[in-house]
Order: structure tokens, then sequence, then C-alpha cells
């Protein structure tokens, strides 16, 4: 399984704002179990909110990626707030705008609006705020810390999202 | 018209509150941001980041509490504060107050020098530069 929690990169402004969605469909195995049928309960098929904060910080953390040019291990340090006003189902699209508020060499700050789109149609309703810090885990920084020598964060799955988003690399 | 002690006091208690998530009454000049309000080191991020949004001023993590230098082999050794380190915090941290520190050296004890009162100290300080 990929744990790549966002699936089209829809808009892209460099070191700006990055947009992306996600489709919720009955297919996924966390659906199966979040929540099942139990006592006299019937199964309540709900997205789980950790993975929606997990989408977002994909979402934020590419674009601070691209921001340094993928130079650096862009690592989730810090989730500054996370609220969510309603749950998502399949059949559902989450969107994910996080926007960069704050980059340095250290790390960086981001907030981000998540909307639910229904394809059958209708307006885009909120579902949550979710405000994420990123710290740049590097070598000069990792102190006891056994860190691999080459980067680990923007390989595989993530880049390929990138490029078949259509999202020029830096 | 220049803020006041007192406004600024207030603002870099919100802040405080805000990035490190305690109460307001936990916020005291001598409560120190590591050891008593539980930050860690995103967090001193964190309120650099908003320490310069609330007071439209630019700053410099390392500038606030220069931890790089504890990093460094001629200013740290086995562990303790070589003179030329002490000298160097006196220089770079006019806002802390070090005698305490200076009295064990140790890097460990290190957290402890940062203060609500030196937070303070440092912001006044960057906004009569501005």
């Amino acid at each position: 399984m990929r744990w790549v929690w966002i699936d089209r990169i829809t808009e892209f402004v460099s070191g700006e704002r990055c947009v992306a969605i996600k489709c919720v469909s009955a297919a996924e195995d966390v659906l199966h179990d979040h929540f099942p049928a139990e006592g006299g309960r019937e199964a309540e098929p709900m997205f789980p909110h950790s993975l929606l904060i997990e989408g977002m910080a994909q979402t934020a953390g590419v674009l601070v990626g691209h921001r340094g040019r993928f130079e650096h291990n862009v690592v989730l340090a810090k989730i500054g707030r996370a609220d969510f006003v309603r749950v998502v189902g399949p059949g559902e699209v989450v969107r994910f705008t996080a926007t960069l508020d704050r980059y340095d060499d250290a790390g960086a700050a981001t907030s981000g609006v998540l909307e639910v789109l229904d394809p059958v149609g209708g307006e885009a309703r909120a579902l949550g705020r979710v405000d994420l810090m990123f710290g740049h885990l590097d070598a000069a920084r990792a102190g006891d810390l056994d860190l691999p020598e080459r980067p680990f964060v923007f390989t595989g799955a993530l880049m390929d999202l990138l490029d078949r988003s259509g999202v020029p690399r830096p | 018209m220049a803020m006041s002690r007192d406004e600024v006091y207030e603002k870099v208690q919100v802040v405080l509150e805000d990035a490190l998530g305690v109460d307001p009454d936990e916020v005291t000049p001598e409560a120190t941001i590591g050891p008593d309000l539980g930050a860690e080191s995103i967090d001193f991020l964190d309120i650099a980041f908003r320490l310069e949004k609330e007071f439209e001023i630019k700053i410099e993590q390392e500038q606030m509490m220069p931890m790089n230098l504890l990093n460094d082999p001629k200013y740290v050794q086995d562990g303790r504060v070589t003179d030329a380190g002490m000298a160097e915090l006196k220089s770079r941290m006019p806002h802390a107050d070090l005698g305490e520190f200076e009295e064990s050296r140790l890097v460990e004890d290190f957290p402890k020098v940062f203060t609500v009162d030196a937070v303070v100290k440092f912001v006044q300080s960057r906004l009569a530069r501005a």
C-alpha cells in the first residue's frame, strides 16, 4: 500500500499555494474498519480525520519541499491546529488548499483549508482547517539521529504524483 | 508611539499561549520557555514566526536563542560552556540573564536561560531597532 493520501495536485503556485484533491473510495482498506458494524450498530464508513491531516501534510509538504528545490528532508514537526466540522465518506472528494505562510532555512509554517466537493453537484462545503509546521531535517540539524545520507522524503510515489499532476520541477 | 513593556508583555503572552497551548497563568516572567512551558525545538521556530507576525519585525531564531553555539567545540567542551563560549553568549544574548547559568555552565542547563522575560526583552530590543 502506498502512503500517498492525495490523488492529484490541481493548482500549484511555487512558494505560495498548493491545491490537491483526494477521492474517498469505498474500496479503501481503511474504510472497512472505520467504523465496522458492531453490536446493533450498522457499519459507518468514515474517512479518518487523522488521514485528512496527513493529506494536508503531503499537500503542504510538497509546497515546502518545492520551495527548497527538494534539497532538504522536509518533515512534519508540529500540528498547530486541526479542526473539522463534518465527516467525509465514500463517493466524496476532499480538496486541500495549503498556503505557505513562512519559510526559512530551519523550516516552514503553512495554513490549510479542507473542503468537501460533491461530484454530483452543489457548492464546496467547509470540512476543516489544518495548520502545520515543518522542519528541515538535514545532517547539520540531526544531532544524534542516524539519518540516511541521501534525501529520503521526496522519493517514489510522491514525486510521481507531482509529475503526473504536471507540476514542473523547480 | 512606541509600545510599552506591558503592551509587549501582553502580546508575548498571547503568542506563547497559542504556540505552546498553555494557560495564561502559566506564562509568568520567570517561567522558562522549554522546561516550564514545555517548548520543543520546533516550538522555538513557531514562536519566532509568530513574534515576527505579531510585532512586524524580522527575527532569526538563532539570534533569540543561539543553540548552534552549543555545537561549536570552540565554545563547549565536555558538556560545559568555555570562557570563550560564555563571552560569546553574553554578547549574543543581552536580553537574557546569564548569571545563574554561568555558575553551572552545563549545556543541559542552557534551556533554563530562556525565560518569558528574555523573550520580552528581545522583542523590545528589536522594536527599538526598527
